[in-house]
């Protein structure tokens, strides 16, 4: 069936229309090369400028503090690695949490195999930072901490201006993967302490293929790409010009509407786990209720897998995702949802919403009525409830 | 992704319930890997399926592979049951995706399973059945959590 809900925003989003409008010249009239000197390779290039600047707003950088890049996982892989090379003089310990993106957590399996050493810290139930074990793990080896903004699949926002402070005190960097917060909440790399920030377009209306990494000027990091003076010699190759502007865009938009689209998103998330929470047995939400994004929804269904849940939605025209193995295609379920401590069996059964901005009240009560039928219809089939319902008929005797 | 059989066994699966005193049951799967299915069987005395239900906790393909194989062997004798193969349940249902391919496995441990239930009540041997492997049971004591 054709997708009509799309809630499934944290994966991807629209690009919108006002982005695709100023991306379009930038293919088919302004091509030049922004390294050109002729007039519409000038134009590129201040294309790119006004673009850096519309960003670094957002975040409360210098311009120069930006470094385009091919996307939040290319973010990730600069960051860690280029400081981990830099700073080898000083020591090879990192700090990073249990729940980080793969791009994260795969490049500190990496590291480990050049000869660090990463600390990956526990969380509680739900999906937050002990900030005294962050303190404790820091040792002179330390050489940066690595913790996400907010998490892709709970939806979980860490104290990153606390984080911000402990590095800030004991001189170590701090590095945030912000993929899923930027334009989501606001950011002020200054007031948070933060040293470097992983950041995507295509999370906020923005085109694919395109992120920044933020480097806080005096920060030794390292080039990623060898090769032309692009992005100050840091990370080589001739601009995604028509990405980058449409970023700009995306950025400047998302900023603006920010108040008043997470506001409208807070109440339809809120509205939607209330109900889902009061109508749905056997359901728990995960993640934070409170320290949560503001479009992210995220639910365990007991007895019920994750994956026929999602096909289910699908034939109904409403995109999700879910932490089940099956989807993964692996046999382990969710790092993020075992990091939380749900058992295999309860992490197989999530199905993760992320709201965007055209969703409606009378979507999700669509949503959530399907949502009914179908987590009943699988119940139905499931030995799972079979059992826990003989369970408890037992119990009643 | 999946084929259009698997999709209709999946949306319309056949034969999901339950059989009261049943010949046979058959669990295999484990909670844990996200697989969980239950075959079971009711045989007559001549040793022919008459009937055949299943439940399944699992992904699409799961589904679709336990409805299959109940349409299998339904009818079949025992020993026709038991040469049932997951190539041939993959087969009916015009073929699984590569990371699939252990769902159906499930399907085939599931029928033997079942199968070799009948024969321990019964006090039979069946010609090459050996005892079930899998064994979903670790674990089951665990509290239950409040929802």
């Amino acid at each position: 069936m054709k997708t009509r809900i799309y809630l499934d925003n944290a994966a991807t989003t629209k690009t919108s229309k006002e982005v695709v409008d100023a991306m379009l010249p930038y293919f088919t009239e302004d091509y030049g090369n922004p390294s050109s000197i002729y007039e519409i390779g000038q134009r590129s290039k201040e294309a790119i400028t006004k673009a850096r600047e519309q960003i670094a707003q957002v975040i409360g950088a210098k311009t120069e503090e930006i470094y385009f890049t091919a996307g939040g996982s290319e973010s990730d892989n600069w960051a860690l690695k280029a400081a981990f090379e830099a700073y080898s003089g000083k020591g090879n310990h990192i700090i990073t949490t249990k729940i980080e993106h793969h791009a994260i957590l795969h490049t500190c399996e990496y590291l480990e195999k050049q000869g660090a050493r990463i600390t990956y810290l526990d969380v509680d139930e739900n999906g937050l930072i002990d900030l005294e074990e962050l303190q404790k793990a820091i040792c002179p080896e330390t050489i940066l901490i690595s913790v996400m903004f907010a998490n892709n699949e709970i939806g979980t926002i860490e104290p990153v201006k606390e984080i911000g402070m402990i590095a800030k005190e004991h001189g170590v960097l701090f590095h945030t993967d912000a993929v899923q917060a930027f334009g989501q909440v606001p950011i002020d790399v200054e007031e948070m302490n933060i040293d470097m920030l992983s950041s995507s377009a295509h999370k906020i209306n923005g085109p694919k293929g395109i992120g920044f990494l933020y480097i806080r000027k005096g920060v030794k990091i390292r080039s990623f790409v060898h090769g032309g003076a692009q992005e100050r010699k840091r990370r080589a190759g001739t601009e995604n010009v028509p990405g980058i502007v449409g970023y700009g865009v995306a950025a400047k938009r998302a900023a603006e509407s920010m108040e008043e689209r997470t506001k409208k998103e807070r109440e339809l998330r809120d509205y939607l786990i209330e109900r889902v929470l009061k109508e749905v047995p056997y359901v728990k939400l995960n993640g934070d209720p409170v320290k949560r994004l503001p479009n992210n929804m995220n639910f365990s269904f007991r007895f019920v897998e994750g994956e026929s849940l999602l096909i289910m939605l699908d034939m109904k025209g409403i995109a999700g995702s879910s932490g089940s193995a099956c989807t993964s295609g692996s046999l382990d379920p969710s790092h993020v949802l075992l990091a939380i401590g749900l058992p295999h069996e309860i992490a197989h059964g999530s199905l993760r919403l992320t709201l965007g901005e055209d969703i409606t009240k009378e979507d999700l009560d669509y949503t959530l009525e399907q949502i009914k039928e179908i987590v009943g219809r699988l119940r139905e089939l499931s030995p799972l409830y079979e059992d826990f319902v003989r369970k408890q008929e037992k119990q009643k005797q | 992704m999946y084929s259009e059989k698997v999709m209709d066994h999946f949306q319309n699966p056949r034969n999901v319930g339950e059989i009261e005193n049943a010949s046979g049951v058959g669990t295999v799967g484990n909670a844990k890997c996200g697989d969980i299915m239950r075959i079971y069987l009711d045989i007559d005395e001549n040793q022919i399926i008459r009937d055949c239900k299943f439940k399944t906790f699992g992904c699409g393909a799961a589904v679709a592979t336990s409805s299959m194989a109940t349409e299998l062997v339904k009818g079949k004798n025992i020993q026709e049951a038991l040469q049932i193969t997951n190539k041939a349940v993959m087969e009916a249902l015009d073929g699984l995706p590569p990371v699939k391919v252990h769902c159906s496995l499930l399907a085939e441990e599931a029928i033997h399973a079942a199968l070799w239930d009948y024969a321990e009540k019964n006090g039979i041997k069946i010609e090459g059945l050996s005892k079930p492997k899998s064994d979903i049971h670790e674990g089951e004591e665990e509290e239950e959590e409040e929802y």
